[in-house]
């Protein structure tokens, strides 16, 4: 059989108009949670189903394709959404932030700023910020409807009097414009910042709980918090290992049995970039 | 010409481009694209037509208003789309010029549950440019100005957000977008 035996980037034309569909409906109302009819893909839920998807209706073939995880270009979920679509619509792809027209994430935002004319397309686990919150289907729709987001504010405040500060790390919850409560998709609160005023158009895709969600470019969103516990984007206290960055977001890395350690750049292309510029970390060969 | 004739020949990557374009100005309201490759028969232009060829098919009920309910556009519309045409109230994508598709509040604007439920209408303008009512929302980094055909109209569209009807502007073979979510000011007469 031939690559050619599927349609350009792989799901059938109706499929594609209906998913268009529920993406306009999205960055029409900003934040909120568009039902589409997912499909099965060639790939289990959770590995991005939702995020192939919006990618595969969103694609044309002068598009460059870039996918990470994790910030990482070369992880397993990366190189075979990548792989995919090299496939399936024959695009070109790239590691480099600033190359690519359509860049699918798993869970970060790239650190380099994104241009206009650039399409980020989120993975998403859980889109409803209330799920946890309110099991009920039913009566999430009716929170979204009537802007009833007082048992967010009682989450935020419940980590703080066990805690003392906001716990929440990842999957921070955010007000868009002013009216939808929304997931930001596991991201760490560090990228919360980064969406809010972006240049990209971006996108959320949500396979096995068939929601789409999106943000127009320069769309207003803001990190819930309160006036004494003001919301703070939080990183690893060190610079990064290999290319001394102290501004990117940090993973960290056991590299012995002893307890020893380093931190990493999470956005691999951004970290190549500063060492082939000459930068070095304290653990840099 | 027949109603066999004028679709996307490559109709993947075309509704694929050309869905990019409406994209673009759904996510940023006041730009203006170029939406070539569909030759429908008149009174519906290129852009309209390509709209119509990458947004609508058998699922989407599709009101035809004024003088495009012809039955060339119809015959057309059937084969190249399969939309089943219905009134306004009934409809997700209305295709008209503005005074035949007055008034605007027999079309679904959504539910407080399911706001997207809502029409998309496609309108036919005599002029579209980057002068007139002034538009500021999310899409647009400070303020963008496009010619809209009733500054009013949208206005009050715009006051019922999260509910309200989307808007795609076409002329010739150029589309821009007015969604729900702009906020409008009127041009300042002199």
């Amino acid at each position: 059989m031939t690559e050619n035996a599927y349609n350009f980037a792989y799901l059938d034309e109706q499929t594609k108009r209906m998913i268009r569909r529920a993406i306009l409906k999205g960055l029409a109302i900003p934040g909120y949670q568009v039902p589409f009819a997912s499909r099965e893909m060639p790939m289990p839920y959770g590995w991005g189903t939702g995020g192939v998807q919006v990618s595969a209706a969103v694609l044309t073939p002068e598009d460059r394709f870039k996918v990470i995880d994790q910030g990482a270009d070369d992880t397993t979920n990366a190189v075979s959404i990548r792989s995919f679509f090299q496939r399936t619509a024959g695009v070109a792809t790239t590691t480099h932030t600033q190359e690519a027209t359509v860049i699918q994430t798993r869970h970060r935002i790239p650190e380099e700023p994104l241009n206009e004319g650039q399409i980020l397309v989120y993975q998403v686990p859980i889109p409803e910020p209330l799920r946890f919150l309110e099991p009920r289907e039913t009566e999430t729709r009716k929170m979204h409807a009537l802007e009833e987001y007082g048992l967010m504010h009682v989450k935020l405040y419940e980590d703080i009097a066990r805690h003392g500060h906001i716990a929440t790390a990842y999957a921070y919850p955010v007000k868009v414009e002013g009216r939808y409560v929304m997931d930001p998709s596991p991201i760490p609160k560090f990228d919360n910042p980064k969406m809010s005023g972006n240049a990209a158009i971006q996108l959320f895709g949500a396979g096995r709980e068939q929601r789409i969600y999106a943000l127009p470019p320069y769309t207003q969103v803001v990190s819930l918090d309160f006036e004494d516990h003001p919301f703070e984007a939080s990183k690893a206290d060190h610079p990064c290992g290999l290319c001394g960055a102290d501004d990117s977001y940090l993973d960290e890395v056991i590299v012995d049995d002893a307890g020893g350690r380093m931190f990493v750049c999470s956005d691999t292309d951004f970290c190549d970039a500063r060492q082939s510029a000459g930068f070095k970390g304290k653990d840099a060969a | 010409m027949t109603a066999l004739d004028g679709g996307f020949h490559s109709p993947a990557t075309q509704s694929a481009t050309a869905f990019r374009g409406v994209m673009t100005v759904m996510a940023q309201p006041g730009h203006i694209v170029s939406l070539t490759g569909a030759e429908p028969p008149a009174p519906l232009s290129a852009a309209a037509g390509a709209v119509v060829l990458t947004l609508c098919d058998a699922d989407t009920a599709l009101h035809l208003a004024g003088e495009m309910d012809s039955p060339e556009v119809r015959e057309w519309i059937a084969f190249h789309t399969g939309a089943p045409l219905t009134a306004p109230a009934d409809c997700a994508f209305a295709l008209g010029r503005w005074d035949a598709l007055m008034p605007l509040a027999q079309f679904p604007v959504g539910t407080a549950q399911y706001p997207d439920r809502s029409a998309t209408l496609i309108v036919e303008v005599d002029r579209l440019d980057a002068c007139g009512a002034t538009l500021t929302g999310p899409g647009i980094q400070d303020r963008a100005q496009l010619s809209v055909p009733d500054t009013d109209a949208l206005i009050a569209n715009h006051a019922l957000f999260p509910l309200g009807l989307d808007f795609i502007l076409t002329c010739e073979d150029r589309v821009a977008a007015v969604p729900r979510s702009t906020t409008l000011t009127a041009p300042e007469v002199n």
